[in-house]
């Protein structure tokens, strides 16, 4: 026994070492259990109340920028008014009322927390489950799509941003049918990968990716970058794009989740179709 | 005492620079500075393996409850303190010198404070970045990473250690 402790006591470190990388990696291995509602989380309260306080300083410091692309979507949004076209038809038509039925809402958000620099980024806004917001929302910035909820408190909610390995929003590129879903590969923060492009696509350069309202998260026509540059990778029959990302990740400071009032609808028609032809 | 008081206040200060400074520094693409490892290598020598190993420990998982990766970097920075250990034990002989040395760059010298800091750092940044990706297929794309950050945290390593070179010599 003695000489057991003796042997313990010489080679400690190691030991130790042992002891505290098990602890490290339950921990590690807990957490990254997608279900698995974590304590540690900055949608916890207490490190997202001291994000808060610290945003509040730090906020000011990109003012602006944050001016600038609220400016900018002013702009759009402006330009698309009904009132700015040129009113030249004499047809008059049926107008039907559909205020009663709308399909996406927006909630908007400040941005209390960012990661960018890592392989798996993620932001915390400072909404959560009592202003109505639920995992698997989609979420869009002044300028473009940010990323998808993913988990949810009281008072907070976290995003997984597009700069995510698990991240697939499917988009398209204006003006064609083609879709395909969004991959970053973990390079640079402004720039991501579309795939599944069929290549007999003429591809203009500084063309419009949008997100192509295909399922649920995501109303049609979103715009998430503009082509970079195309390219076929290996002799295959699909096109890899790359896609400059139109939202400035180190700028964000507000942010809109979207609200889909017929989401379970579709969902529920959907899972009907599937288990239908599993039987 | 007063080690004890320059250690915590050491620790409070780095981990408010990471966390709220340094977590979104970027350089050339991806690669970040992790200066709070400065903390577990400046702990001074006669630190018993247990409070090394559990202040690395906590350390870790400081930067991982604000960063929401719990277990990354405590995991990255038990591997540090473990090599710590291993460091020290081989290249230095404590009845050598005087009063209780310190591994700073003011003490222990250049060439031995730059070796020890670059060991650290590189095998910190090495298991940090591979934990965080977890892909064997990524890790040419990872390794130029670490050897980036190592870079950039080394840099800011020797600048911290630098501005309070000069007043522990007047002293």
């Amino acid at each position: 026994m003695l000489n057991l402790w003796r042997f313990i006591n010489k080679y400690n470190a190691f030991f130790f070492l042992i002891i505290y990388l098990t602890i490290s990696f339950i921990l590690l291995i807990r957490n990254n259990d997608f279900q698995r509602a974590s304590t540690f989380n900055t949608s916890n309260q207490i490190v997202g109340s001291i994000y808060q306080e610290v945003n509040s300083v730090n906020k000011y410091l990109d003012l602006n920028l944050v001016n600038d692309s609220l400016a900018q979507e002013n702009i759009r949004l402006r330009n698309q008014l009904k009132s700015s076209f040129l009113d030249d038809s004499i047809v008059t038509k049926l107008v039907t009322d559909t205020v009663h039925r709308v399909k996406y809402e927006y909630i908007l958000a400040e941005v209390i927390n960012k990661s960018i620099t890592s392989r798996n980024n993620y932001i915390t806004i400072n909404r959560g489950s009592r202003e109505g917001i639920k995992k698997g929302m989609g979420v869009i910035g002044p300028s473009g799509v940010v990323g998808i909820v993913w988990n949810v408190s009281e008072n907070f909610a976290s995003i997984q941003s597009i700069l995510h390995e698990d991240t697939r929003i499917t988009s398209s590129i204006e003006g064609t049918p083609y879709f395909g879903p969004l991959i970053w590969e973990g390079k640079d923060p402004s720039t991501v990968t579309l795939t599944d492009i069929p290549n007999q696509l003429d591809l203009k350069p500084k063309a419009r990716v949008i997100t192509s309202g295909l399922g649920v998260i995501f109303p049609k026509g979103i715009l998430i970058g503009t082509v970079l540059k195309s390219g076929v990778k290996g002799g295959g029959s699909f096109l890899d794009i790359s896609v400059k990302l139109a939202t400035n990740f180190y700028a964000l400071q507000y942010v809109y989740v979207i609200k889909n009032n017929f989401q379970t609808e579709q969902e529920v028609l959907e899972q009907a179709n599937k288990e239908s032809l599993n039987e | 005492m007063n080690s004890i008081i320059k250690n915590i206040i050491r620790y409070i200060l780095l981990v408010l620079i990471q966390v709220f400074l340094l977590k979104n520094t970027v350089l050339f693409g991806l690669n970040t500075p992790y200066l709070y490892i400065l903390f577990i290598l400046l702990l001074p020598f006669e630190t018993p393996n247990w409070l090394l190993f559990f202040l690395s420990f906590l350390i870790g998982l400081n930067i991982d409850i604000f960063n929401d990766t719990v277990g990354l970097h405590a995991a990255s920075c038990v591997i540090t303190a473990f090599v710590r250990v291993s460091i020290t034990s081989i290249t230095v002989q404590k009845d050598n010198y005087e009063s209780d040395p310190e591994p700073t760059l003011a003490i222990m010298g250049f060439r031995w404070f730059f070796f020890y800091a670059l060991v650290l750092t590189f095998v910190h940044h090495f298991f940090l970045l591979n934990f965080e990706v977890f892909r064997f297929s990524e890790i040419p794309a990872t390794i130029s990473r670490v050897f980036l950050s190592s870079l950039f945290t080394l840099t800011l390593i020797f600048i911290a250690e630098l501005l309070f070179f000069r007043k522990k010599q007047r002293k």
